[in-house]
């Protein structure tokens, strides 16, 4: 996926200026939030289960190597190929070989992060084949040439009158006046459509949320059955996934996934946790006769053993973004790349290098609820503040932003004014414990509202757009 | 270039955490950990006398819009099934994992019901299979791949009827890894963890059940013990 990252501040002019989003937005930034709070007080365990979440991953993260390497053991043991990849064209260039292999003609996949991250599709058709995105999202999507705006809600930003266009103007083949009024219309018409795709494609791709190194195991979680339907029906599957994925045992994995459909949509659990090992076996009556999983690096050792380590124990359950007061302010479509949200902003800068990502870091309020609702207990804000002080050390800020920052300073000093500038009001401040002694060393927090910073269109401020927003009105 | 993909990952990989572990150390952890397979935090809800536990299970299954029936009797069965699809105005025919406990049901006494055993095809909208184990804590079933069990089965058709022993009912995942591990035959190709009908909120944040997967999950729970 290219990235406009760069353009951060752009993006969310944009963003904050359309009406379909705002809407969108409004309804999202309650919705998930409760449903997470309500599934958390549900189960007694799960401050304890975020605990062992993240001592599982710290543990596997040390142990890295040598997990990897029992891993690939195990896929093959069981009949699986494991191919390398350190970049995203390495990771291309041994899909499209898999695909030629395979004599693929048609490819269909499941929702996959780590193939928005390399680009496979448009490296796929650029090789004549047709590739099909299965996941309802992922698939109106594709139709619209746009990207997701959220890990686990791609299209999360649409309204179902522009989906229902989007159909009528693709779906040539049928009547143009069926009626697509209503979600359930359109969820059929995508169901009876990829259905067809499902049973000719000659490949599927996935990717992983998990695998598991005891038994050579890749895991997929999906609520629609897609992922399954690609991943059964497809003569060959190959699943796209990254190296931090690993996790030791099917004990392990139970745990995460204990907190990882909670965490992200509310539910107690997916509809669909499949654990696939291998191709089909002699005596097995379906499934795929070839199992590849393609391991992707691309940029991820290079945080182990730094400070910004514990980014890699990230389940992509998407809870950070989903509690974001800048998220829920600009959308995913804003952050330009394919992770949006609290982690993008740690992981993005990483991925695609400081320069190209450098005002993602500081979209942020320091509000601190994306700590407080990561399962696995990543540090979002301090790892943001650790790449804004890497580029303010780069002198990478352009000599306005650095002055920006003194401004900041000075406001940030002034409780009454901070709240002005940011319209975030005491509630927000408090949850972040920013007594007014202590406010003082709260390094570069939340500069980037600051209005200097924040050029905002037809002679708005950032925070009066921002407030608009907040009290659901919008001025054109 | 594959090789060097390889090492290159491992290398980056090993200077990184390297200077902080012992190599012995971590090597024997290692083992150890994935020979253990040990559990981590196991939620109360799910540390249940049997009764209370399929009690738990059938509100869980049905919070996500599964439907649930007991049997006594599995000659009943084939009664259940036929009367199933007459009810939802289906077709009288079903797709049946070939499965020693199906395969045993008398299916003779519903004549007019058509039964086939085998993998789902396209055309197939319903089908019936067993499970490994049902999970009382989240109301899921585990599903395995074999000779026995067509994963095709529960994603294909519309409905997907199973069969359940109470015998197999237990009370968290960790619980059916032990049953899975304990047929000893190795890690099958494909386990599913199946909780109620497929579903998607893709469309303005809206949950709607059917989306590719089935849109009716029915569990007979049978009375085995
Ligand atoms: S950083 Fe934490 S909350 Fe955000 S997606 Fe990753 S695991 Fe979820």
């Amino acid at each position: 996926m290219r990235s406009t990252a760069h353009a951060f501040k752009e993006n969310a002019r944009t963003a904050m200026a359309d009406p379909d989003l705002t809407k969108a937005l409004t309804k999202f930034k309650t919705g998930f939030p409760l449903k997470r709070a309500q599934a958390v007080a549900a189960l007694p365990e799960f401050e304890a289960l975020r605990d062992a979440g993240k001592a599982i991953k710290d543990h596997t993260l040390a142990h890295l190597d040598l997990y990897l390497e029992v891993f690939e053991q195990n896929v093959r043991a069981r009949g699986g190929h494991v191919h390398w990849a350190r970049t995203a064209a390495e990771a291309k260039e041994i899909i499209l070989r898999l695909c030629r292999e395979a004599g693929a003609k048609m490819v269909t996949k499941g929702k996959s992060m780590v193939s928005e991250e390399v680009g496979l599709n448009t490296a796929l058709e650029a090789e004549g084949l047709e590739v099909v995105e299965t996941d309802l999202g992922e698939y109106i999507l594709q139709i619209r040439k746009e990207a997701p705006s959220h890990i686990i809600a791609p299209a999360l930003h649409l309204s179902k009158e522009q989906v229902a266009d989007d159909f009528r103007r693709v779906h040539t083949h049928l009547a143009s006046d069926r009626k697509l009024s209503e979600p359930a219309d359109l969820l059929t018409e995508a169901r009876v459509l990829l259905r067809d795709k499902f049973l000719n494609a000659e490949v599927g791709i996935t990717g992983a949320n998990f695998l598991i190194a005891e038994t050579g195991s890749t895991v997929i979680v999906t609520n629609e059955g897609n992922g399954d339907l690609t991943q059964t029906l497809a003569k060959t599957h190959i699943v796209l996934t990254s190296i931090e994925k690993v996790v030791p045992t099917l004990e392990d994995a139970s745990t995460l996934l204990r907190l990882l459909a909670r965490s992200a949509t509310g539910q107690e659990f997916s509809t669909y946790t499949t654990f696939s090992t291998g191709p089909r076996r002699a005596d097995d009556l379906d499934g795929p006769e070839a199992f590849h999983v393609v391991l992707l690096d691309n940029g991820r050792s290079a945080l182990l053993g730094t400070e910004m380590q514990e980014a890699l124990r990230c389940i992509r359950c998407g809870a950070c973004m989903n509690h974001c007061p800048v998220y829920h302010a600009v959308g995913g479509h804003a952050y330009g790349w394919v992770y949006p949200g609290p982690i993008g902003a740690v992981v993005d800068p990483a991925l695609l290098g400081i320069a190209e990502a450098r005002h993602l870091p500081n979209a942020s309020t320091f509000c601190g609820r994306c700590e407080s609702v990561c399962p696995v207990r990543i540090p979002l804000p301090k790892l943001m503040r650790l790449w804004r002080e890497k580029e303010f050390e780069g002198k990478l800020s352009p000599p306005a932003q650095r002055w920006g920052l003194g401004v900041w300073a000075f406001v940030a000093r002034r409780p009454g004014l901070y709240r002005l500038a940011t319209g975030l009001g005491m509630r927000v401040l408090g949850m972040a414990g920013a007594k007014r002694g202590r406010f003082r060393s709260l390094p570069l927090a939340g500069a980037w509202t600051a209005a200097r910073d924040f050029p905002a269109p037809a002679g708005k401020t950032f925070q009066e757009l921002y407030k608009a927003r907040r009290t659901g009105v919008h001025h054109g | 270039m594959a090789d060097d993909a390889r090492s290159g990952i491992l290398g980056t990989i090993r200077r990184a955490v390297e200077g902080q572990r012992d190599e012995a150390a971590a090597r024997a952890a290692v083992a150890d950990r994935l020979a253990r397979h040990a559990r981590n935090v196991i939620p109360l809800r799910a540390q249940l006398p049997p009764a209370q536990q399929v009690e738990l299970f059938q509100r869980m299954a049905q919070a996500v819009g599964a439907t649930v029936e007991l049997v006594t009797d599995p000659a009943r069965v084939p009664h259940m099934a036929a009367d199933y699809l007459s009810n939802h105005n289906l077709p009288a025919r079903v797709r049946v994992a070939p499965d020693p406990l199906l395969q045993s049901l008398p299916w003779d006494r519903r004549p007019m019901l058509e039964v086939a055993f085998g993998r789902a095809t396209a055309d197939d909208q319903t089908s019936l299979t067993t499970a490994v184990a049902g999970v009382a804590e989240t109301g899921t079933l585990m599903l395995a791949s074999g000779p026995d069990q067509a994963t095709t089965l529960a994603f294909l058709p519309t409905n997907h009827v199973v069969l359940l022993p109470l015998s197999r009912l237990v009370g968290t995942y960790e619980e059916g890894w032990d049953m899975l591990r304990a047929r000893g035959r190795g890690q099958p190709r494909t386990v599913n963890f199946v909780t109620g009908p497929s579903r998607t909120a893709d469309i303005e944040q809206t949950p709607q059940v059917h989306a590719h997967g089935p849109g009716r999950l029915h569990i007979l729970l049978l009375a085995d013990m």
